[in-house]
């Protein structure tokens, strides 16, 4: 019976598995640019500056 | 009436909001652009997001839908891939040294988007399979397939095999890289 879809090994997959959560943590754990928290910060005041009834 | 704007939450996903966009789009400038697009509607539509549910799926899903609509509008498979990802990354090797991050990422990139959304939803991101397909509207056998696939794609770009000893050396691995699926098994 042939397998639709070639079986990985357990190891292989949980080292793989290991690598991608060491690249999201990477890419998580750098500096959020200042652009994201200005615009936040941007949207708020507009929010609050714009206090007519919704 | 609820005592906490939820909106104030935002700030506390961006990071992970960020790495997926990266991971997904494997372009600098566009995952930023999306992580803005994504923050915005987020924020106009917060009343749509549903109080005590999850809102990190809540902002992936936001994110993936307007890359997959942008993705569409564009009639473009082929994504700019400009190294973001693989430059920002560290080059230290695994603790165990049995794969180099780079070769990893390099590998990586090359996969469908589909297949590397899957493996960052399930394989990094700690969602389950069940979330993970709610975030992408498919089916939870769709998930595990297009998971399958990308961990069976990785394997046969980095040349890991089950009888032989996970140990790859970077020219092992570039060479395989190089060969461009010659592979023969």
């Amino acid at each position: 019976m042939a397998k639709t879809e070639r079986e990985i090994n357990s190891g292989s997959s949980a080292m793989i598995d290991q690598n991608l959560k060491k690249v999201y943590d990477d890419l998580a754990g750098e500096e959020v640019p200042d652009r994201f928290k200005d615009l936040l910060a941007k949207l708020k005041q507009q929010d609050s500056g714009a206090g007519d009834s919704k | 009436m609820s005592g906490s704007d939820p909106r104030e939450q935002l700030v506390d996903h961006l990071p992970a909001l960020r790495a997926f966009a990266i991971s997904l789009t494997r372009n600098g400038a566009t995952a930023d652009d999306m992580v803005q697009d994504t923050i915005i509607k987020a924020w106009t539509n917060i009343d749509k997001f549903q109080a005590g549910t999850n809102m990190r799926a809540w902002l992936f899903t936001i994110l993936r839908n307007t890359y997959y609509s942008n993705r569409r509008k564009q009639r473009r498979e082929v994504a700019d891939v400009d190294g973001v990802f693989t430059a920002h990354l560290s080059e230290k090797p695994a603790h165990d040294g049995r794969l180099q991050m780079t070769d990893f990422n390099k590998a990586f990139v090359k996969l469908p988007d589909e297949q590397r959304e899957a493996l960052i939803l399930v394989g990094a991101s700690g969602f389950s399979y069940e979330e993970a397909a709610d975030m992408c509207g498919v089916a939870v056998g769709t998930i595990k397939s297009r998971a399958n696939r990308g961990r069976a794609k990785l394997v046969e770009i980095l040349g890991l095999s089950d009888d032989e000893p996970m140990e790859l050396t970077d020219s092992a691995t570039m060479a395989v890289v190089s060969a461009g699926g010659k592979s023969s098994f």
